[in-house]
């Protein structure tokens, strides 16, 4: 980029503000932050400034009410790169669920004066409504993935896209496959990679926080689960659940169950 | 290449060989039950191996059992052979400094040496090796890294007297008893090990041990299990070279039907003892002074693998299964001057769906036999 100071926004949406958490985790790294970058706008951490033009705006979250579409596509006119980070902002989140939910019933059962809510009819994925730069998935994103982006854009290049399965950085790390040695219902052969294998690490089930990897047949792994014993409605809570608006999960999810296999 | 039986080492005496590995300077790895499945771990002095465990693999499925035998050894393979060892699955092979005039200094990483012995290796696993030795230590292209590693090795191997359902070594030829490629081979009997030496630094442990003489029973016993071991095996490969029959087949509709159930999770080539590719890509800090380049276990079946310049060749499953079987299986006696499988079954146990090799080919190139 130029020889002054890259100018740096991060925004939040309809999510838990846990993904930005990623940037205050960097620990020493944040004073290499700071030289490289003028955070410009930055709820979370202090600065405010969201009408100002930037050359990098992160976007947490995924947009739910009317007002949401108005800010995002002023946010795309300021900002010469726009990244997503995390499940809400590329794949809708946990909200996305009511996608698949009568919205109304909840509205009126769960608010005290539903009249004062107004939301979208869909929870959608930042890239719905603009067009978005690059895409950093995971529920939340880490800070290894958002040094990687920062440095990739600074340099001008574009940035890696993980897109492998979580089986690869599982195996790298010579944990024993959940699945195949005590039989748990594991999303890593369809899941994107970028955690590091944790779940597995720690001798968990993946839960497909990531989304979904490229090319990911999850018909084959449905039809797996259900020769594990699971039912098509505890396969479906498989697929949809962080990454409601995935449409890979989405549709393995509405469908409830593999051919194959 | 090794002696007749000769030495048997009383199952009380087995400690011995630890201590003389260790006084001769190796660490010791050991087959140790983790996560469900037998795993290689570090072995601490005066520690002992663990007895009983027997190991049931079917496709797709992996589970151990503890059963009240004496033995050290009755199960056939854990999810991971040699490779770990020699080839990692993620290492720095240089790296770069920038000083505050923009000067940059590279620096190659090396490998330090590390004396290990291994406890317990399969015949499967030594055939497994000696492929990616071809590989890795070609004389046009030596990988100084593998080099270091492989050159740390001490292989106490053990004939395998308990192969899984899914083992087909018999059918490749690359077992359940070890030719060549170890320091010692063990022969385990109930009551002991008969133990002979395969190389100089074998012969020089096993002169150090109490050993007694092979007595004509056990010698019987052993030549009666190795014989069980080998006959117990279902599965099996063509044992001919496959490389012409598989190349005519690229369109054969086996592989669109094995595409629709392989996940490309990559499971099969991480396991695979002998599956080598791995991709490259710098890791560098966000002050931009320092950045590492770093090599780590790829795979024909992710996409990556086959992006060329914009274009990705191998775009779906189907390409990648094909691309993964004709190689292995066929193209590999080109290069390698073999196949490139050694029959220890893991691509069968560890996918996550149970796709079996030996499946897939017959049906592919049964029209050709």
């Amino acid at each position: 980029m130029s020889a002054t100071k890259a100018k740096v926004a991060v925004h939040k949406f309809s999510s838990c503000d846990g993904c930005q958490l990623a940037f205050l985790n960097m620990g020493e790294d944040l004073l290499a932050l700071f030289d490289q970058v003028d955070i410009i706008h930055f709820a979370e951490a202090g600065p405010l400034n969201r009408e100002a033009s930037v050359d990098i705006s992160f976007v947490e979250g995924s947009l739910s009410t009317p007002e949401d579409i108005h800010r995002i596509k002023k946010i795309r006119e300021k900002s010469r790169y726009v990244t997503t980070i995390g499940a809400c902002a590329t794949a809708g989140g946990l909200q996305a669920l009511r996608n698949v939910a009568q919205q109304d019933d909840w509205i009126q059962s769960v608010y005290a004066t539903p009249q004062y809510i107004s939301s979208l009819d869909q929870v959608m994925p930042i890239h719905e409504q603009i067009a978005v730069d690059f895409e950093l998935r995971g529920c939340p994103v880490n800070t290894r993935q958002i040094t990687a982006v920062l440095r990739s854009l600074l340099n001008g290049v574009t940035p890696v896209n993980e897109q492998d399965k979580v089986c690869m950085e599982c195996k790298r790390q010579h944990e024993v496959c959940a699945m195949v040695a005590r039989g748990l219902p594991c999303m890593g052969p369809v899941t994107r990679a970028g955690c590091g294998a944790l779940c597995p690490g720690v001798g968990r089930d993946c839960y497909g926080c990531y989304g979904s990897a490229e090319n990911a047949n999850t018909a084959s792994l449905g039809g797996r689960f259900h020769l594990l014993r699971l039912n098509q409605n505890q396969v479906r809570h498989r697929f949809v659940s962080f990454n409601g608006a995935d449409p890979v999960f989405a549709s393995a999810g509405s469908m409830g169950t593999g051919k194959n296999d | 290449m090794h002696s007749p039986l000769r030495n048997f080492l009383p199952r009380n005496n087995f400690s011995e060989l630890l201590t003389a590995l260790s006084d001769g300077g190796y660490r010791c790895l050991a087959p140790k039950v983790c996560d469900g499945a037998i795993v290689y771990k570090e072995l601490p002095s005066q520690d002992t191996l663990s007895t009983g465990i027997s190991i049931h693999q079917a496709p797709g499925s992996y589970r151990v059992e503890i059963t009240d035998s004496a033995r050290n050894f009755g199960w056939s393979n854990g999810p991971q052979g040699l490779k770990p060892l020699v080839f990692k699955s993620r290492e720095t092979l240089w790296s770069v400094r920038r000083d505050t005039n923009g000067q940059m200094t590279f620096t190659e990483s090396a490998a330090e040496p590390d004396p290990v012995a291994i406890i317990g290796v399969r015949s499967c696993d030594l055939a497994a090796l000696a492929l990616q030795d071809k590989h890795f230590l070609n004389n046009h292209n030596r990988d100084s890294h593998y080099q270091t590693r492989r050159a740390s090795l001490f292989l106490v191997a053990v004939n395998c007297t308990h192969p899984s359902d899914t083992c087909f070594c018999a059918s490749t030829g690359d077992g359940p008893t070890a030719q060549d490629g170890f320091d010692l081979l063990l022969d385990e009997l109930d009551d002991g090990f008969v133990i002979r030496a395969g190389t100089e630094a074998g012969e020089k442990i096993l002169e150090t041990l109490p050993v007694d003489p092979v007595a004509p029973e056990q010698a019987e016993a052993i030549s009666r299990q190795n014989q069980r071991a080998r006959e117990c095996q279902t599965r099996r490969l063509p044992s001919r070279n496959l490389e012409q029959a598989l190349f005519e087949n690229l369109e054969h509709p086996r592989w669109r039907t094995v595409a629709q159930r392989c996940l490309s999770c990559a499971n099969c080539t991480s396991v695979c003892p002998t599956c080598f590719c791995y991709s490259e890509q710098d890791t560098g800090t966000l002050d931009f002074t320092r950045s590492e380049h770093v090599r780590e276990w790829d795979s024909c079946f992710t996409q990556g693998h086959s992006y060329i310049h914009g274009l990705t060749i191998r775009a779906d499953t189907k390409l990648r299964y094909r691309q993964w079987l004709t190689h292995k299986l066929g193209s590999w006696h080109s290069q390698y001057g073999r196949s490139g499988c050694v029959g220890c079954g893991r691509c069968i146990s560890w996918c996550p769906v149970g796709i079996d090799i030996t499946e897939e080919v017959t049906a592919i190139v049964s029209a050709e036999t």
